[in-house]
Formats: C-alpha cells, sequence, structure tokens
C-alpha cells in the first residue's frame, strides 16, 4: 500500500499510510476473528454432539471403573479406588492380551502398508478408462461389513466346511486335519489375514491420497535427471508424501489396536488369541462386572491416547499438513 | 399386550403363542422378541434389559443354568402359590430342579433337555457290546481306538465343554459346586477332587489319543453332528434335535437311509460301570419379568404355554422334549420320537448344571482351564480351574 505513495508527498503522506496499514491490519483480524466465529458457529453443534458421545461416556468409564459392580448385584456396589486397575496390571491375562493386541497391530499395519502403497500406485498410474474400476475393485472389501467378511473367512479356513485345506492341501503343513482355529499361532494367522485383506483399501485409499500430492515436475525433473524408477519412488514420491504416510499408519494403527470383530467371530479368544477390547468386553458385558471392564477400557483407552502421542511427537505426524492444509 | 423373549427355534414357541392369544380371547395379546441364538447372548441381553427395569418383558424363554443369576435380585417376578402348585404337577424331576432356586419355583418349566447317547449299530456289533447294557466312557473310548473311528463330542472353548464336563464329574457322583447358594467369595468349589480328577482322565483320554478328531477343540454341537454322520463316526453325545435334523437330511437328499438306520440310542454313558450315569440338562423355563406391568396376566399366559398339549405338539413339531410327563403319552410324540421313553427316562437322572447366580464365571473358568481338550491334566487341571475360578470370584482376577 505505502508503496504507490509517491515520496514528493512528504512525511504527511507516510503518516497517512502508516494508519491506513494499521486500519488493514485491524479490518484483517476483525475479519480473521468473524472467520473464527463462524468456524465455531459451524462446528458447534457437531462438537456439542462429540462431546455428548464421546467425553460422557469417557468420563462415566472412568468413574465407573473406581467401583467394584456387578450388574446383577446394584446393591453391593463398593467405592475399591484403583483396586481395579491393580488386578487387571497384575493379571497375565491382561498382558498376554496386550502382547497379543500389539502383535496383531504392528503385523497388520507393516502388511497394510506395503501392500495399500503398491496397491494406490497401481491406482494412480492406472490408464484413465481402467481408473474407476480398478478402484472400485480394491475398494469391495472396505466396503464389506468387519463382522460379514469375519464369517467369511471363518467359514472358509473351518475344519469341518472350509475349503482352504482341500484347495491349499499341496502347500506343506496344510491337509484336510489342520484345525486353524485350534491352535495360537494358525488362528492369529486367519485373523490378521483377515484383517488385512479388509483394510488394505483403507490405508490404499488415503495414500493415493499422498500421491496424488507429490508435484508432477519434481518427478519429470528426477527422470530428467536420469533417475531410475526406484529412485524416483525414494528420494522423491515418499519424501513428498510422507505427512500422508505417517497418517495412514497412524489411523491404522488405532484401529488396529482396537480389534475385535475378527477375534470375537473366530476364535472368541480361545488359544490365546484375547485381545484388549475382546478382554474388556468378557468383563464388562459377559461378566456384568462394570467396574473391573471399565478399567480395562480405561486403560485400553490411555494406550490409544500414547499410540496417538507417540505419532504425532515423535514422529511428527502433521495432520494438518496431510489434509493440504499448509 | 405381553412381550415374550424367545430363544430362536423353528417357529413352534411363536406358534404356541397364536394359539394362547386365541384362547384368551382378547384378556391379551403375546408378541414375540426373538433373543439371538446363542444361550449365553440370550443371558447377556436379558440380564442388561431387567437390571435397567425394562417393563417390556412380560415373558422370557430362560436358559436353566442362568435362572439363579436372574433371581437373586429379584429380576423374576414370584411365582404364586397357586400358580406354583398347577405347573409342578407331572413334571419331570430334573426340570422342576432346573426351575427352582433357594427350594421355591422362581420360573415355569416349559421343555426339558437331556443328552443321549447315540451310537452306530455297525460299530457297537462289531466291538461285540450288549446295547441293552448301559454303555461307559471307557468302553466308548477303548472301541472308538480299536476300530479307528471317532467319538463326536463337544470340546469347543464354550457352554457346550461345561455340559460335558458337568455331565462327567455328576456322573462320577461328585459336584462342581459343594454349595450353591454360597457367597461369591466363599464358595466351595468340587472340582480337585476324585471326581474332578476322573472327569479330567476321560476328557485328556479322548484329547491326547486324537480319539475326538482334528475337529475337537472347535467341535460344538453341530460339528459333532457331522462328524457323527461322516464315515468316522461311531458314537455321539448330543441332545435330541439330531433325530428330526436326520430326517431332514434324509428327505432332502443330503443323507443317506443307511446312516439312519445304522442309528441306535441308549442313556448317557456312565463315568463309572454299574453307577447310574447323570446325564445333561437343559432346555427352557419361562420367567416373568418383575417390571412388567402385568405380572399376573403374564402367568397366566406363561399357563396356557406350559400346556402339556403344546409341548406335546412342540416336541414333535420342534424336536425339543417337553418337561411334562403327561405329554410324552401323546401319540404324535411316540410316532415322531421312538426314543421318547428313554428321554423322558433320562431326564428324571438328569443332573442340572451348577446352581448359582455365579454360573458364568464357574462356567467361563472351566472353559478356560479345561480348553482344549488335549491338554487337560487330571492331576493339575481339575486344581488349576478351583484356583482360578476362586480367585475369580473374589475379584482378584480376570477371565
Amino acid at each position: 500500500m505505502s508503496a504507490d505513495v509517491a515520496p514528493a508527498q512528504g512525511s504527511e503522506t507516510v503518516r497517512a499510510g502508516a494508519e491506513q496499514e494499521r486500519r488493514n491490519r485491524k479490518a484483517r483480524s476483525d475479519r480473521t476473528r468473524a472467520e473464527a466465529r463462524l468456524g465455531w458457529y459451524l462446528a458447534g453443534p457437531a462438537f456439542v454432539v462429540m462431546l455428548a458421545v464421546t467425553a460422557y461416556p469417557i468420563l462415566q468409564a472412568v468413574y465407573e471403573s473406581l467401583f467394584r459392580f456387578r450388574l446383577t448385584a446394584p446393591g453391593e456396589r463398593e467405592f475399591v479406588g484403583f483396586g481395579n486397575y491393580a488386578v487387571v496390571l497384575s493379571d497375565g491375562v491382561f498382558w498376554s492380551a496386550m502382547w497379543v493386541t500389539t502383535l496383531i497391530m504392528i503385523v497388520t499395519v507393516l502388511v497394510e502398508l506395503v501392500l495399500g502403497f503398491a496397491l494406490a500406485l497401481v491406482m494412480h498410474r492406472a490408464v484413465t478408462q481402467l481408473r474407476g474400476l480398478l478402484r472400485t475393485a480394491i475398494l469391495v472389501p472396505y466396503g464389506i461389513i468387519t463382522v460379514v467378511s469375519a464369517f467369511a473367512w471363518f467359514y472358509a479356513f473351518d475344519i469341518s466346511s472350509g475349503f482352504i485345506n482341500s484347495w491349499f492341501d499341496w502347500v506343506p503343513g496344510i491337509d484336510e486335519n489342520l484345525n486353524w482355529f485350534a491352535g495360537q499361532g494358525t488362528s492369529l494367522f486367519v485373523i490378521m489375514a483377515s484383517e488385512i485383506w479388509k483394510t488394505t483399501p483403507f490405508i490404499s485409499l488415503l495414500l493415493l491420497a499422498g500421491l496424488a500430492q507429490v508435484p508432477g515436475e519434481l518427478e519429470e525433473a528426477a527422470k530428467v535427471d536420469g533417475a531410475t524408477w526406484w529412485q524416483v519412488l525414494r528420494r522423491v514420491i515418499i519424501p513428498n508424501m510422507k505427512a500422508a504416510i505417517m497418517v495412514a499408519v497412524l489411523f491404522r494403527a488405532l484401529d488396529a489396536f482396537r480389534i475385535f470383530d475378527n477375534v470375537f467371530v473366530m476364535t472368541n479368544g480361545a488359544n490365546g488369541t484375547e485381545v484388549l477390547s475382546l478382554l474388556a468386553y468378557r468383563q464388562a458385558i459377559t461378566r456384568l462386572e462394570i467396574g473391573m471392564g471399565s478399567a480395562i477400557s480405561v486403560l485400553l483407552f490411555l494406550c490409544v491416547l500414547g499410540i496417538c502421542f507417540i505419532a504425532i511427537k515423535l514422529f511428527k505426524v502433521d495432520l494438518a499438513g496431510a489434509r493440504g492444509e499448509k | 399386550m405381553l412381550t415374550w423373549y424367545t430363544n430362536p427355534d423353528a417357529g413352534g414357541q411363536e406358534r404356541i403363542a397364536g394359539q394362547c392369544t386365541e384362547a384368551a380371547d382378547g384378556a391379551y395379546r403375546i408378541e414375540i422378541s426373538v433373543l439371538p441364538r446363542e444361550a449365553s447372548a440370550q443371558r447377556e441381553q436379558l440380564a442388561r434389559r431387567l437390571a435397567a427395569r425394562d417393563a417390556s418383558i412380560d415373558l422370557m424363554s430362560l436358559d436353566p443354568p442362568f435362572i439363579p443369576e436372574l433371581a437373586e435380585p429379584g429380576f423374576l417376578a414370584d411365582v404364586p402359590d397357586d400358580v406354583a402348585e398347577r405347573v409342578s404337577e407331572g413334571v419331570v424331576e430334573g426340570a422342576l430342579a432346573g426351575a427352582t432356586w433357594k427350594d421355591e419355583l422362581v420360573t415355569i418349566p416349559f421343555w426339558a433337555n437331556t443328552q443321549l447317547l447315540w451310537y452306530r449299530t455297525s460299530v457297537v456289533e462289531e466291538a461285540g457290546l450288549d446295547p441293552e447294557q448301559p454303555f461307559t466312557w471307557d468302553q466308548l473310548i477303548e472301541v472308538a481306538a480299536e476300530q479307528d473311528k471317532l467319538l463326536a463330542v463337544q470340546g469347543t472353548k464354550a457352554e457346550s465343554l461345561t455340559v460335558w464336563i458337568n455331565a462327567l464329574i455328576t456322573s462320577a457322583g461328585g459336584d462342581i459346586i459343594v454349595d450353591p447358594e454360597a457367597e461369591a467369595s466363599e464358595v466351595e468349589l468340587g472340582l480337585d477332587t476324585e471326581e474332578g480328577r476322573e472327569a479330567a482322565r476321560i476328557i485328556a483320554e479322548i484329547g491326547d489319543r486324537g480319539l475326538g478328531g482334528a475337529g475337537l477343540p472347535t467341535a460344538d454341537e453341530n460339528a459333532s453332528f457331522a462328524l457323527f454322520q461322516g464315515d468316522d463316526g461311531s458314537f455321539m453325545v448330543n441332545w435330541p434335535f439330531v433325530w428330526p435334523a436326520m430326517l431332514a437330511a434324509v428327505e432332502a437328499g443330503t443323507l443317506d437311509q443307511e446312516v439312519i438306520d445304522d442309528i441306535g440310542w441308549a442313556l448317557y454313558p456312565q463315568v463309572t460301570e454299574g453307577t447310574d450315569a447323570r446325564p445333561p440338562y437343559g432346555g427352557i423355563n419361562l420367567g416373568v419379568g418383575a417390571f412388567s406391568e402385568h405380572t399376573d396376566l403374564a402367568f397366566e399366559a406363561a399357563e396356557c404355554i406350559v400346556d402339556p398339549v403344546h409341548q406335546a405338539e412342540y416336541f414333535a413339531s420342534d424336536g425339543n422334549p417337553p418337561s411334562s410327563t403327561e405329554a410324552y403319552e401323546d401319540e404324535a410324540v411316540q410316532e415322531a420320537f421312538p426314543m421318547a421313553d428313554l428321554i423322558r427316562a433320562s431326564l428324571e437322572q438328569a443332573a442340572p448344571r451348577p446352581q448359582t447366580p455365579y454360573y458364568n464365571e464357574v462356567s467361563a473358568g472351566l472353559q478356560e482351564t479345561w480348553h482344549p481338550p488335549s491338554a487337560v491334566d487330571p492331576q493339575t487341571t481339575p486344581a488349576r480351574s478351583a484356583e482360578l475360578i476362586t480367585a475369580v470370584l473374589r475379584g482378584e482376577r480376570l477371565l
């Protein structure tokens, strides 16, 4: 603004210019404030709903976890402080569930990341005519309800009704007498395979969005400089979509840590396949021990918070960056 | 309007509801609301609803082991004396015991289930056994091993495993819970006993020697039923629903008539030769919700539902045996179930699963420690399970 002012007009004008500038700044901040207010007006109702449906139950669970309370003995409710937490944390069942949950999370997220990236590349590079069909085909598993896919996988591997044993009997170790759901390793394999099949599309969709953000000129420039395909991928594409990758990993890790449906349907926690969500379910819903179940749920919540914290602080996942706000 | 929460069946309860609505002549109308398929899931839903004082629950079909848990906190309406008197008349012993808690009738016996021993006549003949004599578990094990056949038992980590364990322990003369009415922290278990170890020995032997097949650790009633009908079938312990199911399969062309011709039935096998077995007892009783606004009408409706004529029809249509002895005389029943008299006899000596408000903990604790069958050790498993269940009941361990 002040650049428009001719020097000949002297200090008077300069002062006027400064005044104008100040007014401008004030106007801008007025507008920013108005925008912020509008933002709150628009997001407010959703925010209140979120508080009602998430914050309230979370707080209630924290409160309930301090009591010994059985739903069928309402009169015997008793305050036990952190007693429930002491029982949970000193029980091997909890730690084995924690270990199994972590294992499932790490394995599924790693495999999904690699597969999902490959699928995202395929979708990204596909010729325009094929793109729609390809994307639909890749997304189909994600559109299936988890319980349904869990049952489909369960029946496929089931010893009396499944077809996997007869289709794959040429693989060493697989024969008609292999009972997949009778051992820990084989059960976990099916649980994880089903989880991976089901959610890889999700991760590939997030990665596809990241791929679309990589500037085409950079790739072209690298190619002109004689970079191989692998070099372009490692030095240009991946660094440029790091935010998208980290967000995908974070979302999937949080999801995988709360795995429930597959385990519930396939083994119901038998043969050392108990996971944390199922353990909480068993105490709160099956045993009707609300206090104990709430304590496990709160611990599960803390674990999820911990994963978020690690991802955001240590790996510097930038949620805003991934949304294209910067 | 009365709402009756039923377990899923072949449609028999809905039909009876219609008949009773008609008979009531406008006094009440019964509507069906179907509960989940698994007995444990039915219990979860009912317990949670009743804890929230759900007034929409007028009538419910209850699995007997879960009755004390609902009766203890007063979730079930008191059965009026005159009703109690009328509905206990002519009811088989096991069903009456299952409907009672702390010496009072808290539910109305509807149908009563029991497991029989089903066998392949060809296998029994080859072994030279006399099917008129009671079988023992050791005989079953021996014959299956000798002829390279499989025993169809339920080894999956579910309620059916508890049913098996309970039948073995009670048949040996023991009891899973010595004092069922005790407080949670003082419950005394009869697991780490001679009888408990004998039960563990039988399960371990079947598991160890692979006599239940590779599917044993995941075999429920249906899976073991399929095994029994296959080429390796020899003996099976299972509920009577298998009989109409096999007849239907033959009709549908999915099962050979010769399989049916080869099938025989007997009382549940003995654990100790010469001592009567205590077959499993199951079935459904009718409970009236304590928070219902029309408990009087609900009891009226319940009396109509359990009418012996309805029970007999229900047996013939859905394969669920009556609790009323009178219903067994019905011609249609005798025709549909040639083993009807055996079922009645089995019900008279059947033993219920432990009756305690903490049944779920006891059952889940057993399943946690006695599964898979091949890992059962007669020396350590009973003691380990007793320890776990006691600690869980004291609130010191998770399940």
